[in-house]
């Protein structure tokens, strides 16, 4: 599956093009959805908090726990959302993955460029979150803050590619709301972005640590609050990519027996 | 232009089941020539145009369009031909233009230049009122001829239109057949599938008539009723069910006669005398017609069935 990465690029326009015409549904989410999250849950809820900090993994206060949490959550809802109906459209509805692959596209192409457009998303949505949070006094450091944003759109893409599969391999949307239902809802909820994973019970927390989320969240509030672990921050970097691959290929091989038939 | 030689396709269903939806066709078509495939629906036109569109991988024979093979260059071939689908692939959240400018741009061509094609081809369509309509405010005859803007950006050497005009109303239609003509007129070569012999009539020098994956007769429209038809058809209606009995009563009298469950045919080159001898022998069809052999004719003749069933 070689993407001819030139060709991809050719693309560009159309995405473009499709922001131009709908950036104006998702503005207000983007900007005053994360205000809202950090205001409830990081400084009204948190106010009730009164955790010992050594409970909550180098975070000062409540806070600053939850706050890069909550960035993770969001870069992760913002793909799930890209990546299911979106692309279900794309193949069924308007069928425009089949004009696509008329002109000198292939399929490669299509997936590479789809996915570039869902980190350009989350890029935008987690820069937003990231300059809501900044009034709040969570960052340690602006080197940190650069580097939490990057692990976003690693975290992005190791959502995105593998969700993207799956979504290529159904035969229509009713599966869509079983994986927000039991996939991303769950993860949201137990994946460390809220409390610390120490806190459910072993089976649980070992379920939470091969959820991507949680390596997400953990790497992130390492890159916020400037209390990095290398080692453990190479693991989630590690097992993130891997996920971007695998996802990928898998998502190219599985659209391409879908459209070329 | 195009050349296939034992061009096959068979998929395997959902079943598990293999469909061999093209059995091993050849197929010449020659540069500036407007060529058609004639058959009804499941026939294996989609499946060979698809094939030709670099689409879809061949199962068997050979396949050359513009001289590469799709196996291999299948960019390539899809950036110098044009391809209108049977389906509207249109993206419903762009507008009129901005659908053939994206488009355009999915060919590499510079932005300069594809915004004068976009004014050009919305000319060339008459669609230029509608350039900042949403896709979905038009009417199916303007969706199809933005689809065919589309697929002329590149300036393709080949169009390829699969079934073009069905679901159109007459009125649509005729718009699209004479944006077709003049397109040919320009040297574009045409390919299309249809399986309304009135398009085939007119829109093509040469066409295949297909049944079952196969093709069961090649020739221009005139050369094809000649062979497989007569000069003129009597149409007679009887009451229902009545058209069986009536049948061997009237076989003596044509070429050839064809039941219909609504009519019967007789094949004759003169229609008039047919009917005056029906009449002469006692029998009153409820009403009779004579016209001029088409090309539905040939394929009933080919097949024993018509085309739109």
């Amino acid at each position: 599956m070689p993407v001819d990465v030139r060709r991809a690029a050719r693309m560009t326009d159309y995405w473009l093009v499709l922001v131009q015409r709908t950036w104006k549904g998702s503005v207000v989410s983007s900007f005053v959805v994360p205000f809202l999250y950090v205001l409830a849950m990081g400084v009204l809820l948190g106010g009730f908090v009164k955790a010992d900090p050594a409970e909550l993994e180098g975070a000062t206060d409540y806070l600053a726990f939850v706050a890069p949490g909550l960035v993770a959550a969001q870069a992760m809802t913002t793909v799930f959302g890209e990546v299911t109906y979106p692309v279900m459209g794309m193949i069924k509805w308007n069928r425009a993955y089949y004009g696509m692959i008329a002109s000198p596209l292939g399929v490669p192409e299509v997936v590479f460029a789809h996915l570039a457009f869902v980190v350009f998303r989350v890029a935008v949505v987690s820069a937003v979150f990231l300059a809501v949070m900044a009034p709040f006094g969570v960052f340690s450091s602006p080197y940190g803050v650069v580097l939490a944003f990057l692990a976003q759109l690693l975290l992005g893409l190791a959502f995105a590619a593998p969700i993207y599969a799956l979504t290529v391999s159904l035969p229509n949307e009713s599966g869509f709301a079983l994986i927000f239902r039991l996939g991303m809802i769950p993860m949201f909820l137990f994946s460390g972005a809220f409390f610390p994973i120490a806190n459910l019970d072993a089976p649980l927390e070992a379920l939470a640590r091969v959820t991507p989320l949680w390596h997400g969240v953990d790497l992130t509030r390492m890159l916020v609050l400037g209390e990095v672990d290398v080692v453990m921050a190479l693991v989630h970097v590690a097992y993130l990519a891997a996920l971007v691959l695998g996802g990928w290929v898998l998502a190219t091989r599985i659209l391409e027996r879908r459209l070329i038939t | 232009m195009i050349q296939a030689v034992g061009l096959r396709k068979s998929f395997t269903a959902r079943s598990g089941e293999v469909v061999e939806a093209v059995r091993g066709i050849d197929v010449e078509v020659r540069r500036g020539e407007a060529f058609g495939f004639l058959g009804p629906n499941g026939a294996g036109k989609s499946s060979t145009m698809r094939m030709v569109a670099a689409v879809s991988p061949v199962s068997g024979g050979t396949l050359r369009i513009l001289g590469l093979d799709p196996a291999t260059d299948g960019p390539e071939i899809r950036s110098r031909i044009g391809v209108c689908p049977q389906e509207d692939t249109l993206d419903t959240e762009l507008n009129v233009s901005d659908n053939l400018y994206v488009y355009g741009r999915y060919f590499g061509l510079p932005r300069a230049e594809v915004r004068r094609r976009v004014g050009e081809l919305l000319e060339f369509v008459q669609l230029t009122e509608k350039a900042k309509a949403k896709v979905d405010d038009l009417s199916g005859g303007m969706k199809r001829r933005l689809t065919i803007a589309r697929s002329l950006i590149n300036r393709p050497e080949v169009l390829l239109l699969d079934e073009p005009t069905t679901g159109l109303d007459p009125q649509a239609r005729h718009v699209v057949w004479d944006r077709l003509f003049r397109l040919k007129q320009q040297g574009v070569t045409l390919v299309l599938t249809t399986h309304y012999m009135d398009e085939a009539e007119q829109l093509c020098d040469r066409l295949v008539v297909m049944d079952k994956g196969l093709i069961v007769a090649e020739g221009s429209p005139a050369e094809l009723i000649r062979s497989y038809s007569t000069r003129e058809v009597a149409e007679l209606r009887f009451n229902v069910g009545e058209h069986e009995r009536v049948a061997p009563k009237v076989e003596d009298l044509a070429e050839r006669v064809e039941v219909l469950p609504d009519r019967l045919l007789l094949y004759t080159a003169d229609g008039e005398e047919a009917i005056a001898q029906v009449h002469a022998r006692g029998l009153d069809p409820v009403m009779s017609l004579v016209r001029r052999s088409t090309l539905e004719d040939v394929f009933l003749r080919l097949t024993g069935r018509t085309l739109v069933d």
